[in-house]
């Protein structure tokens, strides 16, 4: 049997590695689902989504048993609501969020992507709306996640909404504040967004994708740690061939389970999206990944480099063994969610700073960050507009999910439970950028020569 | 449907036989076996065709866990696939 070794090691890899598949997500579309009367409308949503989603957790449940590798979670996105509810005479969206949540509990996922507004050009009446509803929204519902794109390369930064989600953000913490303020852990505000992301909480079913789709998450951060562990003290190029060999392991597992899955619910396949994306679990950690390289702590000097080569040889590796990439692709920072992001902000290493320089090299941006309750809305808003200057003028999607935890101030830490984690209240700058924020417009557009 | 069972825990006496009467209870054909026992460790892998198989594979699997637990053992069935996904190109 000449694949005994190989057979061990897959097995080494799923029960040793926490090797598993993320997330299989379906993209459902709405854009039908319009009506002046919206109750009207959220009948149609609810209807289509048990509809076109009845199968998907027991075929994710028979995949598992099929392969014997874990599938985290079973996961739906939805068209931007912002776009489906403005035809209806509502004054506000909490209601469409409540029927979200009914038809995720319903289907038995465990979150729903969708309450979103893309908004990077301007408000229309509906993105307002959705705006406005969202603290209601995220504190009436258990499942649904929301997410706002508030800029591009091509539009610029609207930094009117900015302004508004810094309040957003700081209301959407108050609503939630008997559960650490939990309601912000499912809120993003990206820029560049991308339509095909399986992962929460940003996921959402871009206009231009099909009526319904497959997409698969993979993960493994474990896999590509105990894989460097074998290369300690080699050059540095040597790493990244490790890690791209590592990849292409894991990402052939998430094409056979994508395929399977396309096949069984009779829904085409979407992306693999390449990520490692971590668990607060031992052994499942990015930051790890980073140390295993030869730093002492995840955010010291070299984090960033390690980082970049992380995520560039993660894509590497991941695109030749599937059929289509997408989604969000390349290794996740989320504070909460990683054990050794946890223990290096704990030991002083790691800082908002150094995350945000992290943040141009890394596949996404500032996730899962808790920070003092007090912190003026401005400042959550700055942090915001300077993820998107990062995204926007690097071509490249940046995100921020960031929690003011009410009633908790530095030294404190607060724990989500599950794969939310736990965050140690981090040090935000303590210097005012009200006044710039408070200006508002929008950001032009930034010029693609004269690149230096 | 082809697929590896896999066997991993403390060697002792009986586990081929315990393994295999399930196999050939339920009609399970071993194509191929590769065992080998390390520092007292034992690990074996074997090749089955499913096509035959009188019993549901959540049920294959759970009786093969009752003997996992009985000798102190993990068992685990996958479908080959995800092997060759893996390691072949």
């Amino acid at each position: 049997m000449s694949q005994f070794n190989n057979i061990l090691e897959t097995i080494k890899m799923i029960d040793k590695e926490k090797l598993d598949i993320r997330t299989i997500t379906m993209g459902i579309s709405l854009l039908d689902c319009c009506d002046k009367d919206g109750e009207v409308a959220r009948e149609k949503i609810y209807k289509k989504i048990t509809t076109y989603a009845k199968d998907l957790v027991q075929v994710g449940e028979s995949i598992e048993e099929k392969y014997g590798i874990p599938i985290i979670n079973k996961r739906i996105s939805v068209t931007p609501i912002s776009i489906i509810a403005q035809s209806s005479d509502d004054s506000d969206y909490v209601a469409f969020a409540q029927t979200l949540d009914k038809a995720a509990k319903t289907v038995g996922v465990n979150f729903i992507g969708g309450f979103s507004a893309l908004v990077q050009r301007g408000y229309t009446k509906g993105d307002k709306i959705l705006i406005d509803s969202i603290p209601e929204a995220l504190a009436t519902t258990e499942r649904v996640c929301a997410s706002v794109n508030v800029g591009s390369t091509k539009a610029g930064i609207n930094m009117d909404a900015i302004k508004d989600l810094g309040h957003i953000i700081k209301q959407t913490a108050l609503n939630t504040k008997d559960q650490n303020s939990i309601g912000c852990a499912k809120l993003v505000v990206f820029s560049n967004a991308v339509e095909d992301n399986p992962f929460m909480a940003g996921a959402f079913h871009g206009v231009t994708g099909p009526e319904c789709v497959i997409h698969v998450g993979i993960s493994g951060p474990g896999v590509v740690k105990v894989a460097l562990e074998k290369v300690k003290d080699a050059p540095i190029d040597v790493v990244s061939d490790t890690i791209k060999k590592t990849a292409f392991k894991i990402t052939r597992v998430g094409q056979l389970v994508a395929t399977e899955a396309s096949e069984q619910l009779g829904v085409p396949f979407g992306i693999i999206d390449l990520s490692l994306a971590p668990t607060p679990a031992v052994g499942d950690s990015v930051a790890r990944i980073l140390e295993e390289i030869g730093l002492e702590h995840c955010g010291c000097h070299g984090t960033t480099a390690t980082l970049a080569l992380l995520n560039d040889a993660v894509k590497k590796g991941g695109i030749m063994a599937s059929s289509h990439v997408g989604g969000l692709s390349g290794a996740f920072v989320p504070v909460s969610e990683d054990e050794g992001m946890i223990a290096a902000v704990e030991a002083g290493a790691l800082s908002i700073d150094k995350l945000e320089a992290m943040t141009c090299v890394c596949s996404v941006g500032l996730d899962m960050i808790a920070v003092p309750g007090d912190t003026p809305a401005s400042t959550i808003s700055a942090i915001i507009a300077d993820e998107a200057a990062i995204g926007v003028i690097n071509n490249k999607t940046t995100g921020v999910r960031i929690i003011p935890v009410v009633g908790k101030k530095l030294g404190d830490s607060v724990e989500f439970g599950g794969l939310l984690g736990r965050a140690p209240i981090m040090k935000v700058n303590s210097f005012s950028s009200e006044s710039f924020i408070n200006r508002g417009g929008r950001m032009p557009a930034p010029v693609h020569s004269f690149k230096n | 449907m082809n697929a590896f069972v896999s066997v991993l825990g403390m060697d002792k006496k009986g586990i081929i036989k315990e393994v295999s009467s399930i196999l050939s209870d339920t009609s399970i054909n071993i194509l191929d076996i590769n065992q080998s026992i390390v520092q007292g460790y034992f690990t074996m892998v074997m090749f089955v065709d499913l096509s035959d198989m009188t019993i549901e594979l959540t049920l294959l699997k759970k009786a093969l866990n009752e003997i996992a637990d009985k000798l102190q053992l993990k068992i685990k069935v996958q479908h080959e696939d995800i092997f060759n996904a893996m390691h072949k190109i």
